[in-house]
């Protein structure tokens, strides 16, 4: 882009222009980019017969009433296509391509010594239009349609009263050991929510599994302690925390210094934890939500506290560490399942099952699609096919 | 009306973020852009609240003398210092905020990242013990990734077969299959929980989840 815009600029200084007499490219066609908001158009030609001795094409533009033409980019030689799209830096437009204008468009060649050849025929008329639809999202328009039936449809017969299996997820039963240790040991609970903010789904997550765990520390009469990184999530889980306490009867055990901001930063934060499980010596550690390279830190501090540690991340880079330094991990997906799981709510635990019946079609197109790439990459296909036909 | 108006909200913010998803219309585009300024609107003003949630607790940690109350001096001092600085030189560069930043709060920032290595190593240690099948196979497989990963490891040789190579073809393989499963097991689980968001049927995130 930084080339187009120096040529412009170059062009736009003037000189004389030497003529060739190799011969431009043919055939132009400008057309409106389809499936997209109205502000690229696509130009195609035949490449000039002399492309050898040329170094690279300019491309013009002209607006109605297509007297001026201005440079508006180049491509090499043997290129055929250019895309006149809109640029924005820093949401100043450098170059516009506007819904519903008129465009026309010539190139000519450029020779290695700067010289060039004459202009092409102009092209036709292309008008960019606005499309509602992005057809080359269809496969996730299909994708998301049908997991949102089997969805609907695992939800509807849950309420019809059939009963989900789920299997058994360690970490979660861990929980309510580790709370009941905290009890008795007479120490807090502490519950890391991640970096994100609320913005991520991983952290939504976490506050719903916040509201279940908070209910166990309520009904246990324990402390909760919960450092954030984000004043929203401090926010929300402020507000998860409390309800918890209050829907559990215990409304004056909530203590709302227990919920409070840390620190802004990834390594302040992470000290500022390993502090509070030096000094306030919390039996039980739960990492729940999204975490980067402070996760090992976070972890081997409370492994050397001798907390028994919970952590549940989707951050696959992350998940080694927490196995390491954790006595459970909750991996992936089950961050997810959390809340359905601990809550045990009938329709929750069915949209569980809706993610495993999309694994098992996912993973019959997987070998499907697998089967056909392997025959048609070595021909083995058309070569049975041949073979069939022949006999 | 307390809970059906957020539900309410996170359902139409939720079906607009799909639809523009799918429409590449500018004027959809513009509703995301807004949003996405909105969000960063609410921060903003949110970071106040922080901001007195942190002095609160570590003004109630020095009044009341708890554990560690002299760490919570620093904060509150290093808090008014650094504001201070801030509103009478500015924070560009060369300014005496930029030089506490960057000789101050970078190194100690780095220091903190720097114990990652030791954490590694005894992380390490506890995890590559051999006490069954498992943890035997994670330690062959960690020596094989950690040999082929360093100069020395590329004289092991057998033949055409060597250690990098080996180590590369466990990280492209075994590793990236494991890797997609996850992100796939993810993916699924991330869309099931936005789904129950904003239909409203996972609700404790709002607080109360009846």
């Amino acid at each position: 882009m930084l080339i187009t815009i120096l040529l412009l600029v170059v062009s736009q200084a003037g000189g004389q222009d030497t003529l060739t007499s190799f011969a431009p490219p043919t055939n132009i066609i400008a057309k409106d980019a389809p499936w997209d908001a109205g502000n690229k158009v696509l130009i195609t030609w035949h490449p000039s017969v002399d492309k050898d001795s040329l170094a690279y094409y300019e491309i013009w533009r002209a607006t109605p009433p297509f007297t001026q033409y201005e440079r508006i980019g180049v491509v090499g030689s043997t290129d055929s296509l250019y895309e006149d799209r809109a640029i924005l830096e820093d949401t100043v437009v450098i170059h516009e391509v506007t819904p519903g204008k008129q465009y026309m468009y010539k190139l000519r060649g450029v020779t290695p010594d700067g010289r060039f050849t004459i202009f092409s025929e102009p092209s036709n008329i292309a008008i960019p239009r606005i499309q509602a639809f992005n057809i080359y999202r269809l496969n996730v328009l299909i994708a998301f349609v049908l997991f949102t039936a089997l969805f609907l449809y695992s939800i509807e017969k849950s309420k019809r009263g059939f009963k989900f299996f789920i299997r058994r997820i360690p970490g979660l039963d861990a929980l309510d050991e580790a709370v009941g240790r905290a009890t008795e040991m007479g120490k807090p609970v502490l519950y890391s929510p991640g970096l994100n903010g609320i913005d991520s789904i991983s952290t939504i997550a976490s506050m719903c599994i916040l509201g279940e765990v908070a209910r166990k520390v309520a009904r246990y009469e324990s402390r909760l302690i919960v450092p954030n990184i984000d004043p929203i999530v401090m926010t929300v889980a402020q507000e998860v925390v409390k309800e918890a306490y209050l829907s559990e009867g215990k409304p004056h055990l909530y203590r709302e210094d227990d919920v409070f901001f840390l620190a802004a930063q990834q390594f302040p934060y992470a000290a500022g934890v390993s502090g509070i499980m030096v000094r306030e010596r919390p039996a039980t550690n739960l990492f729940i939500g999204y975490f980067y390279a402070e996760s090992l830190i976070l972890a081997e501090a409370g492994n050397m506290s001798g907390a028994i540690q919970v952590a549940a991340t989707d951050a696959i880079m992350q998940l080694p560490f927490f196995i390491a330094a954790c006595d459970y991990t909750i991996i992936g997906e089950e961050l997810y399942a959390a809340s359905a799981y601990l809550s045990g709510r009938p329709d929750l635990v069915a949209t569980i099952k809706t993610e495993d019946w999309f694994k098992m079609i996912l993973l019959i197109l997987t070998y499907l699609s697998s089967i056909i790439v392997l025959l048609t990459k070595n021909n083995l296909l058309l070569t049975i096919f041949k073979v069939t036909g022949g006999s | 009306m307390r809970r059906r108006g957020p539900l309410a909200l996170a359902f139409i913010a939720g079906v607009a973020m799909i639809i523009q998803f799918f429409s590449p219309h500018p004027a959809l585009r513009t509703v995301y852009n807004e949003a996405l300024n909105w969000y960063r609107i609410i921060s903003a003003f949110t970071f106040m609240l922080g901001l007195i949630s942190l002095m609160r607790s570590h003004i109630t940690k020095v009044t009341h003398k708890r554990a560690g109350w002299g760490y919570s001096i620093v904060t509150i001092v290093s808090f008014i210092v650094m504001t201070i600085l801030g509103f009478a030189y500015g924070t560009g560069a060369g300014t005496p905020f930029d030089k506490m930043y960057e000789y101050v709060y970078a190194p100690l920032g780095a220091t903190v990242f720097s114990l990652l290595a030791f954490y590694l190593a005894s992380a390490s240690f506890r995890a590559f013990r051999a006490r069954n099948i498992d943890a035997t196979i994670l330690l062959v497989v960690a020596i094989i990734i950690m040999l082929g990963r360093v100069p020395v490891g590329s004289l092991i040789r057998w033949g055409r077969f060597s250690l990098p190579g080996l180590a590369e073809w466990i990280m492209a393989y075994p590793n990236m299959a494991a890797q997609r499963g996850l992100l796939i097991g993810i993916a699924l689980g991330a869309i099931c929980m936005w789904l129950k968001i904003i239909l409203g049927i996972e609700r404790s995130y709002l607080g109360r989840g009846e």
